[in-house]
């Protein structure tokens, strides 16, 4: 374990917490970010280069903007009156308090069962065995993409106009 | 302290951090992000494993944690369009005030 990891890791988890900490949910998704391309620079560490570009790409460059985007959808980024944080949020505390010291028991009783793999994949072979020891799963993934799109667009559809005016007729009669 | 239980460690410190902004937000949004974070410490645990594994030009965990970031998008995006849709209906995006099915 070396200094870079260190760091890289306190980054990640200042990032992590500030996202969970942070009363302007604004602030809160720009930390989530940071958290984000911690956890890129750690892919790149272990090896896995693909991963951390992928890990860019799709956290940092999509899955936060989309957030900040419903954030501003739902008037999200003003603070409310009542705190963000639950009433009991103790509780909540309490219970991930509890998780941290299982999970943490159990990794630093890990022990690696060989070496690390001093041979770096390279992105050609993992593209080889994308479209053919896993191309099947790779298909599923797809059909799964699209219905996720198709029902993301219909969920944010915007209600018609006609059921709110057969409402109204209603209402009238 | 080898480089496997730094990776752990820090994805279970991810993990539970992820899981007190579930727990403790109010605000939809907030308690995705919580959830993103739980996500992202998962893939973190499946990159170290491969690393550290016993298998030598393997890349199932490597392609596992690839699936995984794209099934977390398909869920960040249909979560984020519930998110919307439940403000449209209630005019609020906090879980706390969303109970019209409590008893």
């Amino acid at each position: 374990m070396d200094l870079a990891f260190v760091l890289t890791a306190l980054i990640t988890l200042a990032g992590a917490i500030a996202a969970v900490w942070l009363r302007n949910l604004v602030h809160a998704v720009l930390a989530l970010a940071v958290s984000f391309t911690g956890v890129a620079a750690v892919y790149l560490q272990l090896g896995a280069q693909f991963l951390g570009f992928v890990q860019i790409l799709i956290y940092v460059g999509a899955v936060a903007i989309l957030i900040v985007f419903a954030l501003l959808l739902t008037r999200g980024g003003e603070v409310p009156v009542g705190g963000v944080h639950a009433s009991r949020w103790w509780v909540g505390a309490l219970v991930s308090l509890a998780v941290l010291g299982v999970l943490g028991w159990a990794g630093a009783a890990a022990d690696p069962a060989g070496a690390a793999d001093p041979s770096v994949l390279s992105v050609e072979e993992l593209g080889r065995q994308l479209v053919t020891r896993w191309v099947v799963p790779l298909q599923v993934l797809a059909v799964l993409l699209t219905a996720a799109l198709i029902g993301a667009v219909l969920l944010a559809w915007r209600e018609d106009e006609p059921e709110r005016t057969a409402a109204d007729r209603e209402a009238e009669e | 302290m080898s480089g496997l239980t730094g990776c752990l460690l820090l994805s279970a410190a991810l993990f539970a951090t992820g899981l007190a902004g579930v727990l403790t937000r109010r605000n939809a949004i907030a308690v995705l992000i919580g959830v993103e974070l739980m996500l992202n410490a998962a893939n973190l645990n499946f990159v170290a494993f491969w690393r550290h594994g016993v298998s030598e030009g393997d890349a199932t965990g490597l392609v596992f944690a690839l699936f995984a970031i794209a099934v977390a998008a398909a869920e960040a995006a249909v979560g984020l369009a519930l998110v919307i849709a439940v403000y449209r209906h209630y005019r609020t995006a906090h879980v706390d005030e969303v109970d019209r099915l409590r008893g």
